[in-house]
């Protein structure tokens, strides 16, 4: 029944070619060779010609490798059977268990009607201070946090899964080091999250092409939850290795590189795999938490600029505290003003005080004098780094406002933070203000 | 249905390579067969015996061999009433009606009509048998919300031509697919007019008398635009800026405030929560020009990331030819482009895909031409009843890095009429809205004087400048009158350039408040002022800048308004030093 073929005309990179008809654009096949046996999809028809992506890489291939057409597209399994499971990008199982075949599901599938999503209106609460006040994150949500290779952003990502509301963590690793994933798997397991988990590990050591699956098939799982009304939280680490296999894969085409090597459709690319992110109108959710390195702690890079256009604020990682400056989506705008009405002046003021203290710092390191306010804002910024940034500080969000008003107060009179005298008259503390004065 | 069939040969992404034998037309639309499905697609380059098209859907599944259905007719929109209040897709598919149809995800392959087929609307003409029509003439009228919706001739009369009314359907309620006349040309061909017509997305409506220059200022109730960097009704403007700086906020607040009669919202290439927003909330908002839902002005076209690339290039023409339409009925209209950059990366991408030698950043070198036409359909306009129209488009651009210096921020600031550069380093100061008032532009006329305007920017010049050399020399090697120009300048910038959008009152500035407020504010920096050590002015000036904050939040007119006011001339009084 199934066509196959033993001619492969052209083996370049990771992609082969061979003549044949009747092939679907993005159909699986079977590749054999000596090696074993590597599922490969269709990426090109020409005149004739098919060129196929093998996910195991093409070493190994004979040019009289059989080649063996499937007749449909990339699927993965989908049953409750998932859960607590670790699998390779390819959906083959990583943890030794059996394989699962029931209930095949296409991966990429079509985007989400505009009309059947909902303004996003949860926050989740992390108990991180710097995301709870500065940087709320929201249901729905798709958030990428930008950082160096070398800083602690595993262990923020593991923290803030472990510590969110959510029925379902999905997380889907790529290139990643085999080190990581055994800390992911054994925080997962030591808090006793595995169960709730379901880990599509693509490590470093793995076919490139396999790294490509990894974003599309954790989504198409998260999606089937989610339209089972669960509330899906979906990890993706690091998405900088996705944008690069995606290059290795267009150079390979001898596609027209755009920016840095980097194909003309990354921005649509990276969009697709982050717009599932959704509030279904009448079912669950899919949150995506993303880590973005940044080569060289460059934003202008072209993976981190596009994945800055395409998600709703971001988290900056650096020397292991989350930046304040991180920007800020309308999304967060919204959220923040149901949650306390002082929430959003605390967040501006403190952020534009903070930015004061940074120019206060360079003033200083080229030896000016300081004046009274400069020595305010260097108190200020000091106590703002040890109090709210450190990123041990776990506490809900209203105790880390009331902190936020403690710490202007300790530092500042009301006048001098412009902040509207309706708030200033509620929530500044009086004794403190009082003490200062006198 | 045409019976011109050709032969899929080649599958490249979105890119079709298809064999045909009859003649094909360049743009034509044609339909690839998959199973029961059918793909729209768009031919856009022709060799030999092979048109290459762009496919409007995910293409997988098409094989070699596959049958393609060619129209012959180019990629139309469908104008006439019931557009407003409607989201459409990039193809004009209405995406409610598609959700009732197909669920949670947009199916490939199902295409809906724009207009409703059912529903009726009472139809008046006002002409009669015999009269002689031109294109963009009227020929009746229906209701559409508030508005009279003209019905009009065939735009695709010649220019300078006449065709004669040889029926005209009386008064009455007529689905949109009614002929309501019948027209003869001058070689006695004859024509039908229905309640709507189709008209091709890339070709420009000129249907009217003359263009004009654009000279009426367009209010967005936006501080920082409408005093310092205004927009023309008619004009264009675009607002480049990294990610993260507002750009999409400041569209929905234009969107939101702008006093104009029509706003078409193209969402184009962008996040679907952004549209999801607008979607779910204007319904309930009121227009406080007409006391009606907000919806009822609003168009959106939306084509997020997320959906196909080649119908994110058709949607800003969809959005544009609608937006023409309804300047034909003299009204005022604003097409929010967001964002124009992932329009022209869809260019890119399809120019790639063809192979073309790449300009700049891979973008095609027909970049600059495609980018200027679009913006020259922008215009004031006489229409043939002595009446004016226009349309204004204000576009986003979100250039690679934040550098202004890639072309398509280039391209599009060699067209358009003001610029509203924004700034990162403002938005991380939480300077909202974010436009840089030293480095944006505007060639428009604005709703202040302009020798105040010149006096404002002039200090925010010199406070700059002050702060610069500051940077060098340090506060203490800084003269106190300097220094009292920078505080000026950061008051300015603090009270008056930016904005609370999530303030009710704050939110949005009428124009005669921004004429009486900025003319108090100009006066305060022209004061000359003494202080006895620059702590002293530091001191002043945050205290003046909490008072006309806390005055930007009441409404003009109160009592609460005249007390603030009373209480920063009394403050400025005790620090003004008289010669």
């Amino acid at each position: 029944m199934h066509r196959v073929y033993h001619r492969i005309e052209r083996i370049a990179g990771n992609v082969i070619t061979v003549q044949a008809t009747g092939v679907a654009y993005r159909e699986l096949a079977q590749v054999t060779s000596a090696r074993g046996v590597s599922l490969a999809q269709v990426i090109r028809l020409e005149g004739g010609r098919v060129d196929l992506q093998v996910f195991a890489g093409s070493r190994g291939i004979a040019t009289d490798s059989q080649v063996r057409f499937l007749g449909h597209t990339m699927q993965v399994p989908f049953s409750q059977s998932l859960l607590g499971r670790v699998f390779t990008g390819g959906g083959q199982p990583r943890d030794g268990g059996p394989p699962i075949h029931e209930n095949p599901i296409g991966i990429g599938g079509p985007s989400v009607n505009p009309a059947k999503r909902i303004i996003p209106r949860n926050m989740v609460r992390t108990g991180i201070p710097m995301i709870d006040v500065f940087n709320t994150l929201v249901e729905s949500q798709k958030l990428p946090i930008f950082s160096v290779a070398g800083e602690p952003y595993n262990p923020l990502l593991a923290r803030i899964a472990l510590q969110a509301e959510v029925d379902l963590i999905i997380l889907g690793g790529m290139g990643l080091k085999h080190d990581d994933y055994l800390f992911f798997r054994d925080t997962l397991e030591r808090e006793g999250a595995l169960s709730r988990s379901i880990l599509f590990i693509h490590t470093a050591a793995d076919p490139i092409v396999e790294c490509l699956l990894v974003p599309d098939i954790c989504l198409a799982v998260a999606e089937q939850f989610a339209l089972k009304n669960q509330r899906v939280l979906v990890l993706l680490t690091d998405m900088t290795n996705f944008a690069d296999a995606l290059k290795e894969i267009a150079i390979t085409m001898e596609q027209i590189p755009s920016n840095r090597g980097y194909p003309g459709d990354l921005y649509s690319q990276l969009a697709a795999r982050y717009e599932k992110a959704v509030d279904f109108d009448t079912a669950g959710s899919i949150t995506i938490l993303a880590v973005t390195t940044m080569p060289g702690d460059d934003v202008t890079h072209p993976v981190p600029d596009n994945t800055g256009y395409i998600t709703e604020g971001q988290f900056y990682l650096r020397n292991g505290r989350i930046e304040p400056f991180g920007s800020l989506s309308r999304l967060k705008q919204l959220v923040n003003s149901r949650t306390r009405e002082d929430h959003r002046t605390i967040m501006n003021t403190m952020i534009q005080l903070y930015a004061g203290y940074k120019e206060t710092l360079e003033k200083q390191a080229m030896g000016f004098r300081m004046s009274d306010w400069d020595r305010k804002l260097l108190k200020y910024g000091r106590l703002f780094e040890d109090r709210m940034m450190d990123l041990r500080v776990n506490i809900p969000l209203e105790q880390a406002l009331d902190l936020g008003w403690r710490i202007l107060a300790e530092c500042f009179e009301p006048a001098e933070t412009a902040i509207p005298t309706r708030l200033i008259e509620k929530f500044w503390p009086g004794n403190i203000a009082a003490a200062t004065a006198a | 249905m045409s019976d011109n069939i050709g032969k899929i040969v080649g599958v490249n992404g979105n890119l079709l390579t298809v064999e045909f034998e009859k003649p094909v037309v360049q743009n034509e639309v044609a339909y690839a067969r998959l199973g029961d499905l059918r793909l729209k697609s768009e031919v856009i380059r022709v060799r030999g015996h092979y048109a290459e098209m762009q496919v409007f859907e995910d293409t997988t599944g098409l094989k070699e061999g596959d049958r393609v259905e060619f129209t012959g007719e180019l990629l139309s929109a469908e104008l006439g009433p019931g557009l407003l209040a409607q989201v459409f897709d990039g193809l004009q598919n209405p995406l409610p009606k598609l959700a009732e149809e197909c669920g949670f995800f947009l199916k490939r392959g199902h295409y809906l009509d724009a207009l409703p087929r059912d529903r009726r609307w009472a139809f008046t003409p006002t002409v009669e048998t015999g009269a002689s029509v031109t294109a963009g003439d009227a020929l009746g009228w229906v209701p559409e919300g508030i508005f009279r919706h003209r019905i009009f001739a065939p735009f695709s009369i010649p220019r300078g031509e006449r065709w004669t009314v040889e029926e005209i359907a009386p008064a009455g309620e007529y689905a949109v697919e009614h002929v309501v006349a019948r027209l003869r040309d001058p070689r006695g061909g004859r024509h039908e007019a229905r309640l709507f017509q189709r008209w091709p997305v890339k070709i420009p409506i000129r249907a009217f008398a003359e263009r004009l220059r654009p000279t009426e200022p367009l209010t967005t109730k936006i501080r920082i635009i409408d005093t310092l960097f205004p927009v023309a009704r008619g004009g264009t403007y675009c607002i480049p800026g990294p990610f993260g700086a507002g750009k999409t906020v400041l569209q929905q607040l234009t969107s939101r405030y702008a006093d104009v009669d029509i706003v078409i919202v193209a969402a184009c290439g962008e996040r679907a929560g952004e549209v999801v927003e607008t979607l779910r909330e204007f319904p309930e908002l009121v227009d406080p020009r007409t006391g009606r839902s907000l919806m009822e002005r609003t168009l959106i076209i939306c084509n997020t990331s997320s959906m196909p690339v080649a119908a994110r290039e058709a949607s800003v023409y969809t959005a544009v030819t609608i937006a023409e339409y309804y300047r034909q009925m003299g009204l005022n209209v604003l097409l929010l482009a967001d964002s124009t950059s992932r329009w022209a990366q869809a260019l890119r991408e399809m120019s790639g895909r063809l192979e073309e030698i790449p300009g700049e950043e891979a973008f095609p070198a027909y970049l600059e031409s495609v980018i200027a036409a679009f913006y020259e359909r922008a215009g004031v306009v006489r229409l043939n009843d002595g009446s004016t129209g226009s349309v204004t488009i204000g576009g986003t651009v979100s250039p690679a890095g934040g550098n202004f210096e890639e072309p398509v921020t280039q391209s599009t600031l060699k067209v358009v009429g003001a610029f509203h550069g924004l700034s990162r380093e403002r938005s991380d100061q939480r300077r909202y809205p974010a436009i840089h008032p030293l480095e944006s532009w505007s060639k428009y006329e604005g709703v202040v004087l302009v020798d105040q305007v010149a006096a404002a920017r002039d200090v925010l010049f010199r406070g700059n400048d002050v702060n610069q050399m500051m940077k060098v020399v340090g506060e203490e090697g800084t003269s106190i009158d300097d220094f009292v120009v920078y505080l000026k300048a950061e008051f300015l910038d603090a009270v008056y350039l930016q904005q609370d959008a999530y303030h009710p009152v704050d939110a949005a500035t009428s124009p005669e408040r921004q004429r009486y407020v900025f003319e108090r504010l100009v006066r305060i920096l022209k004061t000359p002022m003494r202080f006895e050590s620059k702590d002293a002015a530091r001191r002043f000036f945050q205290r003046l800048t909490q008072t006309v904050k806390d005055w930007n939040r009441v409404e003009m007119g109160g009592a609460e308004f005249a007390e603030i006011e009373r209480r920063v001339e009394a403050m400025v009084a005790e620090v003004a030093e008289y010669a």
